[in-house]
């Protein structure tokens, strides 16, 4: 058994199940605040991608311009799509919800790809290519980068949970009527985790965008999120980044050895199997709250 | 008008459980029951078997959903893995040389069974959490289709349907397989109406409306959950078979991958949960709407002038059937069903209308 390739799967799983953990991040900010599945989050990240390009590609600003006018902007489109489609559907039962969260998700993609047309773009952060040696591992730059992103977002959000806004949010997420009784603003509260959510997105668009190319593929790391989401307690966000770690040594390590066997591409039935597996063993997740409804 | 109640009433319990409490749209039904059976001679053949026939087959798809989505209240984001465990299967079975009759019972069966695995998860969870299971579950289908050259066909992932046969005649005429879908969607139809009026209905949605209140009457909710994923299941498959056999004739993975499982939902819900006219309706309105967005588009580019580009143009539908569905759900959210239900429970009492909502 060859230890050091083992410890380099390891580890290149865990920094890409943190890059998962920031699509999981930006899912369980909107879950938390108002229980909705935001299905359309792999949609919005390629879209902050896209945005990104705009401005860096299109326009030729540099890359410290274009990301925080994409943040701006992807912030205000997420507050845009909680008030026009997502507020009225308040109380309806889920299906229509998770209806809604996929035809968003189908009209993004389909809008972005009309705009910026379907051809994969690089997205150039300047991050070299060469490997990082750590002993005799080689690690991958970029991923470190993203890692380090998600942990830096993770902080952040921990923190900002700590500020007023935050208590607000937290109140929101605990019982959303006494918090409308006493006078927080429930709507604008929601509004705002949207808003947070689609700037998570953009970061993990420039991110993702810089692994694998800024094209539609990016809109289908929602299922990775989501079972990172789930695995993790859909509100926790301490549960996301755990999980994205746990989930991507287990795809990793994992599909190295189921490779073999089945000839390539388990990594999807692994993420697949974690979920349902996640979902009939514990549908809480590691740190979710326990008040999630059985039969 | 076209009503003469004014309103509806029931003195008996016979009246109550009649299938068309308005005789109108018993009448409408038998007028488009015969408008179904002259299509052949009154559409050019084109029509008929490119957008008819296709119609009528995810209508009877849409109508198996809504009977696990909106009867029995189960979110289901697997459709699409059952249509193609009944369609691989029939086709297989046809290929082995069984007739096309059983080949389509078996795909229907096998659909059946594995269809009913997913109302093992449904035992365990349901809402978002059946949701996700189910996605996970078509997940999982694709993959065992895409990398199981046994079952799909070969490298080239496509499996040559053999032609379609019923009681030994082979059945290869438009008008023919145009007759099939249509027998089909009216058999599927015929048992959706059935069905609110039987026990099994009502059992369904006790368990839709609350399920601890189902088992405090004494409905064993778990049972009717298996039976509705089952039923849907076999609903599915031959479906998914018919599907096969009689409009794309031959099977690839990607026909049947998550996006038809969304597609066919989001028929359901345009159409409105449980309404079996909205099956048919947001059936229409789903399919024909790509290609409708897409003429709208360009020729409204050749009047203006503007040069669009094919990538753009090529997505153009998409993000319009992505905006369909946010639009239905933001305007009407109960879909085209409960539409025509406003609209006819208007007309009945017109011009006398006297509560107004």
């Amino acid at each position: 058994m060859d230890w050091i390739f083992l410890s380099e799967l390891t580890v290149n799983g865990a920094l890409t199940g943190l890059l998962y953990s920031l699509v999981a991040i930006g899912l369980v900010l909107i879950y938390k605040s108002s229980a909705v599945p935001n299905l359309a989050q792999g949609a919005l990240t390629m879209l902050g991608a896209y945005v990104v390009l705009a401005f860096s590609d299109n326009l030729g600003w540099p890359l410290w311009v274009a990301i925080p006018l994409a943040v701006v902007i992807m912030f205000f489109v997420g507050i845009g799509i909680e008030r026009v489609a997502l507020r009225r559907l308040a109380g309806r039962p889920i299906v229509m919800i998770l209806m809604m969260t996929m035809g968003l998700d189908i009209f993004l993609r389909g809008t972005t790809l009309a705009i910026w047309g379907g051809s994969s773009r690089s997205l150039n952060l300047g991050v070299s290519y060469d490997p990082f040696f750590v002993g005799d591992m080689l690690l991958s730059r970029i991923h470190l980068v993203g890692a380090a992103v998600a942990i830096a977002i993770f902080i952040a959000s921990v923190l900002f949970f700590r500020t007023r806004m935050g208590i607000r949010l937290r109140a929101i997420s605990d019982d959303y009527l006494a918090s409308w009784s006493v006078g927080i603003s429930v709507e604008g509260g929601v509004a705002l985790s949207w808003g947070l959510a689609s700037i998570v997105a953009v970061a993990t668009g420039v991110i993702w965008g810089e692994v694998q190319g800024v094209d539609q593929s990016l809109s289908l790391l929602l299922l990775k999120g989501l079972t990172v989401a789930v695995l993790g307690g859909l509100d926790s966000i301490l549960g996301a980044i755990v999980a994205g770690i746990i989930l991507g040594i287990m795809e990793s390590v994992g599909s190295f050895y189921l490779d073999a066997l089945v000839g390539g591409g388990s990594r999807d039935l692994i993420v697949a199997g974690v979920l349902i597996l996640t979902v009939m063993i514990r549908p809480h997740g590691l740190f979710g709250r326990h008040d999630i409804e059985r039969i | 008008m076209f009503y003469r109640l004014s309103g509806v009433h029931h003195n008996s319990y016979k009246s109550d459980s009649k299938m068309f409490p308005v005789r109108t749209d018993r009448n409408a039904i038998i007028f488009f029951l015969l408008l179904g059976l002259a299509a052949p001679f009154l559409i050019p053949s084109l029509y008929l078997n490119g957008y008819v026939l296709p119609w009528l087959i995810w209508t009877a798809a849409v109508l198996g959903l809504n009977l696990v989505t909106g009867w029995a209240g189960q979110l289901h984001l697997g459709y699409g893995a059952v249509m193609a465990v009944g369609a691989y299967s029939a086709v297989h079975a046809a290929k082995f040389g069984i007739p096309w009759e059983f080949a389509l019972l078996i795909g229907g069966l096998a659909s059946s069974v594995i269809g009913s695995l997913f109302a093992f998860t449904a035992l365990r969870v349901k809402g978002l959490y059946l949701a996700l299971t189910t996605l996970a579950m078509q997940f999982v289908m694709d993959w065992v289709l895409t990398h199981s050259p046994a079952i799909s066909g070969g490298s080239h992932a496509s499996l040559q349907a053999p032609t379609f046969a019923l009681l030994g005649q082979d059945i290869t005429s438009d008008a023919g397989l145009y007759y099939v879908a249509f027998g089909w969607c009216v058999l599927v139809t015929i048992f959706m109406l059935n069905l609110k009026r039987t026990g099994l209905g009502r059992a369904l949605v006790a368990v839709r409306e609350k399920d601890f209140a189902a088992a405090i009457l004494g409905v064993n909710s778990f049972y009717y959950k298996v039976i509705a994923f089952a039923a849907s299941s076999f609903i599915a498959g031959i479906t998914g078979a018919l599907l096969v056999a009689t409009f794309y004739f031959l099977a690839a993975p990607e026909q049947f991958a998550v996006h038809v499982s969304i597609q066919v939902l989001a028929m359901v819900i345009i159409g409105g949960l449980g309404s079996i006219i909205g099956s048919y309706m947001g059936a229409a309105l789903i399919l024909l709407m790509p290609g409708l967005v897409n003429q709208v588009f360009s020729a409204s580019a050749d009047v203006l002038g503007l040069e669009i580009g094919v990538e753009t143009l090529a997505h153009i539908p998409n993000a319009a059937y992505g905006a369909l569905i946010v639009i239905f759900l933001m305007v009407e959210p109960l879909g085209l069903g409960k539409l025509y239900a406003n609209i006819r429970d208007y007309l009945m009492v017109w011009p006398f209308d006297q509560h107004k909502k």
